[in-house]
């Protein structure tokens, strides 16, 4: 009722939102329609042969499989050391804090080529496990691996500011009432966190079904078992194959798409949750 | 005048130009990047008769480079599809040398007594199915060979043989060469659009011309790039061993047919994956 009075800070909501849509129209919505309209070049049935042979349909499953498995290693690892950073004081906290975000400015062949060569049989870590029959590198284990590392910073970055927020005050009001730790955290702190938590993992998901760079290198790029799509379009662009590359992204668009608006529903749902239990 | 260069991978150089680098001249590692150019009008339908020796100044060719002794006792490409033998090549989709060993593979297995179409696919089914790794360059072939040690042998061109082994120490790896192999030409074209209009049309032939001079020549073959000019190839005749060579027109017909049979979606390669 009273929205009509609010200050707003930017300078009025048309020139704001005619902004907004510029903005997103000219560095989101046109390049990607530019790969739906090379689409259209192919008719139905070339797209369709395109997307679903086997080969490609394997690489989805890997793309997506693995990123999924990345970005749920990340949420839960992730919301650990940002609690410890939130949490506790201990020497060298700030390094550790900077060590997070690592992953954003490391060129993503690096990374690649640095985790091929400690997970490598004959690396510092692959050769521990290999007496184990553990091979990661050049196997889909490795992907996960390097998918892993790439969207660690994610979901530490989207939940420190949130549990920095959190009075410890309710903790220990929830103690006070009786309540075990285990009844407070996911009572008291988890719906509080669960939103930017979601932000968190849809981000490392989303980072890692387009990564490429790191990937290649740890793969072993095997067709049918450690094949990621993207390397499959590059594969397309390396014949020349401009439609059937665009025919692949499409895919992979849609996929990622319909993924994460299934991830954002889940957010307003807990975010309504959060809102209506405190 | 300054020469700006930009290296990169040849398929990858070839969409850029499509794209709009203005490059006043290519030179690739092999004819279908030219002919993919060719064919968008940025070089003539003719290219290869604008220079000699189809406008490749120089060539290589595949040959094998195993682990010091060479534990596994590789001669020939028939030792390469033996169980138990792990061969590094990167993927003929997205490498020109991964393109060339396979070509070079089938030439070979067509050779051999009572070869046909369907005993050269066997033998690259055969050949493929020793690979534990397919990079996506050449240079990522020789990482995972040399660096993280997979693989009784690497295959790839002569020179870059030469180069590892230089960097690897002698001590660690031979060269190997089999008994017949693939001729791999190194061509060279100029742009059309990019010299019209930016008027450099003769520094570029300049430029391509001295390619073929002795003195340049030299310098390919210091490179362990072989040399076209009979008299700088009888010069170094010690540094390249001579064996057969054959060209991908011989076996293949031309650079497009094989690219068609074997590398598109569907085709020979991606049978040797599928079941």
């Amino acid at each position: 009722m009273s929205r009509r009075t609010r200050h707003n800070v930017l300078p009025g909501f048309n020139l704001a939102m005619g902004y907004t849509l510029f903005y997103l129209g000219l560095i989101v919505l046109i390049p990607l329609s530019a790969a739906f309209i090379k689409t259209f070049a192919l008719t139905w049935e070339q797209f369709w042969g395109a997307v679903s042979t086997p080969r490609v349909v394997a690489s989805y499953q890997l793309t997506f499989g693995a990123s999924l498995i990345g970005a749920a290693i990340n949420a839960f690892f992730g919301l650990i050391v940002a609690w410890v950073l939130v949490r506790y004081t201990f020497p060298g906290k700030r390094i550790l804090d900077a060590l997070v975000d690592l992953p954003f400015a490391l060129p993503t062949a690096v990374a690649g080529i640095a985790l091929t060569a400690l997970w490598a049989e004959n690396g510092w870590i692959g050769s521990l496990l290999k007496p184990l029959g553990i091979k990661v590198a050049f196997t889909p284990l490795g992907v996960v691996l390097a998918l892993t590392f790439i969207g660690l910073p994610f979901v530490v970055r989207t939940v420190q500011p949130v549990l920095e927020d959190l009075e410890s005050e309710l903790e220990d009001a929830a103690a006070s009432l009786g309540a075990t730790r285990w009844q407070t955290f996911v009572h008291v702190i988890l719906p509080t966190i669960l939103p930017a938590l979601l932000t968190g993992f849809a981000l490392a998901f989303a980072r890692a079904v387009g990564e490429y760079g790191s990937v290649v290198f740890i793969a072993g790029n095997l067709p049918m078992r450690t094949e990621i799509t993207p390397l499959l379009i590059i594969t397309k662009l390396e014949q020349y194959d401009y439609n059937g590359a665009t025919a692949l992204a499409v895919v992979m668009l849609l996929f990622s798409f319909v993924l994460l608006l299934l991830i954002n529903v889940l957010q307003w749902w807990a975010n309504r949750r959060a809102g209506r239990e405190s | 005048m300054t020469v700006n260069q930009s290296h990169a991978g040849s398929s990858a150089q070839a969409r850029a130009v499509v794209d709009g680098l203005e490059a006043d001249v290519v030179t690739m590692n092999q004819a279908t990047d030219i002919d993919l150019l060719a064919s968008r009008g940025l070089v003539v339908a003719d290219w290869t008769k604008r220079f000699p020796n189809n406008a490749a100044p120089n060539f290589s060719t595949m040959v094998y480079l195993v682990r010091k002794g060479n534990p596994k006792g590789v001669k020939d490409w028939g030792d390469l599809v033996k169980p138990g033998v792990a061969v590094v090549i990167p993927n003929p989709k997205t490498a020109g040398n991964g393109r060339y060993t396979y070509l070079a593979a089938w030439g070979y297995a067509l050779k051999q007594k009572g070869g046909n179409e369907s005993s050269a696919k066997a033998f690259v089914t055969a050949l493929f199915k020793n690979v534990p790794v397919l990079d996506t360059g050449g240079r990522g072939a020789t990482t995972t060979f040399a660096q993280r040690n997979i693989g009784d042998v690497l295959v790839t061109f002569e020179n870059e043989v030469y180069l590892i082994q230089k960097e690897l120490g002698a001590d660690k790896v031979e060269i190997v060469y089999p008994s017949v192999s693939i001729r791999a030409d190194n061509p060279v074209a100029i742009i059309e659009r990019v010299v019209d209009k930016k008027g450099t049309r003769t520094v570029a032939k300049a430029y391509l011309d001295y390619l073929y001079s002795d003195e340049a020549q030299e310098i390919a073959a210091k490179y362990h790039y072989r040399p076209v000019s009979a008299a700088v190839s009888k010069k170094y005749a010690s540094t390249f061993k001579s064996i057969p060579l054959f060209t991908v027109e011989e076996v293949f017909g031309s650079w497009a047919a094989a690219q068609k049979a074997h590398f598109a979606d569907g085709d020979s390669f991606d049978q040797i994956y599928q079941k």
